[in-house]
């Protein structure tokens, strides 16, 4: 694209990276990848790390970390949307939230500067997984006649309107939620990565010709950059909230 | 004659075709947000209110705003999605 005479890479450029190793085969490794595997080891070490025996009951260091991560999605997402009796999902999404959070943050990170779930890959396999453990845990609530039941028949809902009510309960429940699950994180991700590009390409160019130019783009970069680091963070809770928005909803339904 | 007047007539239909498609890329992702931008709008306004009426409950308006929000934003990002489908 050739937008007031400024090479913007097209967009191809900024999400599809060439393999690293492996090249041709199904096991090919390019940055995404890595950038994948490293959330993973980050993310294990931080919770073994942390969960080691110690001499003194005060936390600090790693643990510190661990610790008050754990309380942040069990205070303020299972508590809120789940309820006590939730708790034994906090593992789970704690894991979650810290894998997709440290997949995000790469947006901001110097020199490696690519979000990797803006590749749709990861966020559609977690979204699919989440579909899958609310589907099997709502069948094991409530049985699988009470939970079509409840889901697709919500009650308090007047009987005529369940025409209209029950196609879209089973659009939403059953095919749209993973997708908008995985198309909210990836989209957000696409749109961040698109929005530094488009502000570090203009600064680089107005520097070239201008140097006077760079400052405005320059200080946007500066602000946007803020900006994502927010935005990876939400993303990253807002789907694991979801996810426990979704459990609890299969586990115990409306009355 | 026919070759002149070909030549007047501007566009080919290629390029009438590009240039129809970065219009609705453009037009399409511009309509998806403005639903959704009223619609933040409402949710955070009225979270703000509730916080501001009952701080001591400003933990749970907090979850169910940004709830509230996901549900809302997604809309847009479906605008954005076929905005980058169809800009290539």
């Amino acid at each position: 694209m050739n937008v007031l005479a400024l090479d913007f890479p097209p967009v191809s450029h900024l999400f599809e990276w060439p393999a690293i190793w492996f090249d041709g085969t199904p096991f090919a490794i390019n940055k995404t990848v890595l950038i994948y595997l490293g959330s993973m080891l980050i993310t294990m070490a931080i919770f073994l790390l942390a969960g080691r025996k110690r001499e003194s009951l005060v936390p600090v260091g790693i643990q510190h970390v661990a610790e008050s991560g754990i309380e942040f999605i069990e205070e303020s997402v299972v508590m809120q949307t789940i309820g006590p009796e939730g708790k034994k999902y906090v593992p789970f999404l704690t894991t979650m939230f810290f894998f997709i959070l440290f997949s995000n943050i790469t947006e901001v990170i110097p020199f490696i500067q690519f979000p990797a779930n803006s590749r749709m890959a990861v966020p559609i396999t977690l979204a699919v997984l989440v579909w899958g453990i609310y589907n099997v845990l709502g069948v094991k609530a409530q049985g699988l006649g009470g939970y079509l039941k409840n889901s697709l028949f919500p009650p308090g809902v007047p009987k005529a309107l369940y025409l209209i009510v029950t196609p879209i309960e089973l659009v939403s429940t059953f095919l749209v939620r993973p997708f908008s699950l995985a198309i909210r994180l990836w989209a957000n991700m696409v749109a961040g990565h698109l929005l530094l590009v488009t502000f570090a390409v203009l600064s680089t160019v107005l520097w070239d010709s201008t140097y006077v130019g760079a400052v405005a783009p320059g200080a946007m970069l500066i602000l946007m950059t803020g900006f994502e680091i927010l935005v990876s963070f939400l993303q990253a809770f807002i789907f694991t909230i979801l996810t426990a928005v979704y459990i609890g909803g299969s586990i115990h339904p409306e009355h | 004659m026919l070759n002149v007047l070909a030549q007047a007539t501007g566009p080919t239909p290629e390029e009438m075709r590009e240039g129809l498609k970065a219009i609705g890329a453009g037009l399409g992702y511009g309509l998806a947000a403005i639903g959704p931008g009223i619609g933040i709008g409402v949710v955070v306004g009225n979270a703000i209110t509730a916080m501001a009426r009952q701080p001591e409950s400003a933990g749970m308006v907090r979850t169910t705003m940004f709830l509230g929000i996901a549900f809302t934003e997604a809309l847009a990002l479906i605008g954005f999605v076929v905005f980058i489908l169809l800009l290539p």
